[in-house]
């Protein structure tokens, strides 16, 4: 516990260090951050084309796929704020700079994950919340407590799932330097994916996205629990409310898998 | 042009290749990820043309087919940034330009030279192998006739250098501004919107779909993906070729003259 608190503390620093070197060029923090939230805002853009053809793709209108668009691409801007630049481990491991952080009496993780903080990146967040918003205004759903409840529930339980992921693919990066990309596919592929209704892909891919990279806790399960959807797999409609219990445990996995990395890593002495 | 100095260009394209070949493990990430975006985005058109059928002029076949060529020419290409542009701008904000300028090659071609090397390394992994998954997995409407490949490829090598045509200009702002994160930026946003990366610009609609599909990005994409889907023949693929043809010409010469005046007010302090 006291580590976790330390490895807080340290994340806090290093983030408020970065936050203040980035206030230094206001300019290009505004340009950056507009660039993010305008390069995630392309793949609405590419949504709204779609339903300009369409009423109904996949069996959803258009605020209720945007639902699905606005709690994805929140969650996963909240992941990627927090932890987006662990994607910069394997050339931290290639040039020899990992070694630095080894020695800082600061918890390594936090070190990483907080390695150039980049605040810029709430533009996606900012377009994903205002899609959700939206989204939330026009959708025709009988709100219950439940459901209202619900939609933080699922934005926190998503951000810590995709978190999981960049986690994992960090540990991941200890063994397989140059393979950093693979992890886009599983946070921005897990996005790309997630922002279409279920229905639209095959059933094994649901299945996949549910058993085995559990990326449909994020939003697909509960937001087709909030719109009184059964899903493709016909799941019981609770298990919606297993977001939190997945993401938790998802969590621990990657802790554990980053554990393992961190401890099997030998430096080349550079 | 003389046989030795064309030599020279062909051996940088060559060494580029070869420095590409290097690095296998994020070549196979790339493939990688290029198949997982594929399948995704080809159930979501299917689900699309579905509802749609012959939506922008394509078939169901034609539409999984454009996603699959997307994504095989996306890394050639570099929709998704990569290329020679972050180096060359680095080396202008540096100063190591100055060494580049002293050497007796021509900047843009030497450069010309690197991405195509570059471009030919990723259609043949990242280009050749994600497609392969596509046609394997899904009903793809690939052409029979070798012509049309021919035709497909001469059309993509035209595209290649339209998109390097396009990053060069970008690149050479560096001379003015010297931080090239903002153009790279804008470049990078408008690439992926107009080129048809997202969604094929046939499905724009009205007068800004006609409008985007004649746009320089639209030449980088769009067009070798419908020479290879077949919409073009006879005088009509000629026209395409003569629409990419024609925006390597004005954005090759934009790059000359911006080269020039780059050059013209550069100084070398020296030390």
């Amino acid at each position: 516990m006291a580590r976790a608190l330390d490895g807080l503390r340290a994340y806090r620093l290093i983030a408020a260090m970065w936050i203040r070197s980035a206030a230094a060029y206001r300019t290009s923090f505004l340009v950056t951050a507009i660039g993010s939230f305008t390069a995630s805002g392309l793949s609405f853009a590419a949504i709204l084309l779609m339903f300009s053809h369409v009423e109904v793709l996949g069996g959803l209108l258009l605020p209720e796929a945007a639902l699905l668009y606005g709690t994805s691409n929140t969650a996963l801007g909240l992941a990627d704020l927090t932890l987006g630049n662990m994607v910069s481990l394997g050339q931290r491991v290639r040039d020899g700079t990992l070694n630095t952080l080894l020695v800082r009496p600061a918890p390594v993780l936090a070190q990483v994950a907080a390695d150039r903080f980049a605040l810029r990146r709430i533009g996606r967040i900012g377009q994903g919340a205002l899609v959700l918003i939206w989204a939330l205004a026009q959708v025709d759903v009988a709100w219950t407590p439940l459901k209202i409840l619900l939609v933080p529930v699922m934005l926190i339980s998503g951000a810590a799932i995709f978190g999981a992921v960049y986690i994992v693919g960090a540990a991941f990066q200890f063994c397989a330097q140059d393979a950093a990309e693979v992890q886009n596919s599983f946070t921005y592929g897990g996005n790309a994916l997630l922002q279409y209704p279920p229905a639209v892909f095959a059933k094994e891919v649901v299945w996949g996205a549910t058993f085995v990279i559990p990326l449909a806790f994020v939003n697909w399960l509960p937001v087709l629990y909030i719109l009184d959807r059964g899903n493709p797999l016909g799941l019981p409609t609770w298990l919606a409310f297993a977001a939190p219990a997945v993401a938790t445990a998802l969590c621990a996995a990657a802790g554990l898998a980053w554990r393992a990395g961190l401890r099997g890593y030998r430096s080349a002495g550079s | 042009m003389l046989p030795g100095v064309m030599r020279l260009y062909v051996a940088v394209a060559v060494s580029t290749f070869r420095r590409y070949t290097a690095y296998r493990a994020a070549t196979a990430a790339g493939v990688f990820t290029n198949i997982v975006f594929g399948f995704i985005v080809a159930y979501a058109y299917m689900a699309l043309w579905h509802e749609r059928p012959n939506l922008g002029g394509y078939g169901r076949e034609q539409a999984l087919t454009f996603v699959w060529i997307s994504q095989a020419l996306a890394a050639a290409m570099a929709l998704l940034g990569g290329g020679f542009q972050e180096e060359l701008q680095e080396r202008i904000r540096t100063g190591e330009i100055a060494i580049d300028l002293s050497r007796p090659v021509d900047m843009q071609l030497w450069w010309l030279a690197c991405d195509l090397g570059r471009a030919v390394f990723h259609l043949l992994s990242r280009g050749v192998v994600p497609l392969a998954v596509g046609a394997l997995a899904f009903r793809l409407a690939l052409p029979q006739s070798p012509l049309m490949w021919l035709a497909f490829l001469l059309s993509a090598l035209l595209g290649a250098v339209v998109s390097f045509a396009l990053r060069y200009l970008v690149a050479l702002s560096s001379f003015w501004l010297l931080d090239g994160a903002g153009v790279n930026m804008v470049n990078g946003l408008l690439t992926m919107f107009f080129s048809g990366m997202l969604l094929p610009l046939t499905v724009f609609p009205g007068a800004f779909g006609e409008t985007a599909r004649l746009l320089p990005w639209a030449a980088v994409l769009q067009t070798p993906a419908d020479v290879l889907l077949g919409r073009h023949h006879g005088s009509g693929l000629g026209r395409a070729l003569l629409f990419q043809a024609g925006w390597v010409l004005v954005l090759l010469s934009a790059g000359r003259a911006m080269q020039l005046r780059a050059t013209q007010r550069t100084v070398v302090q020296g030390g």
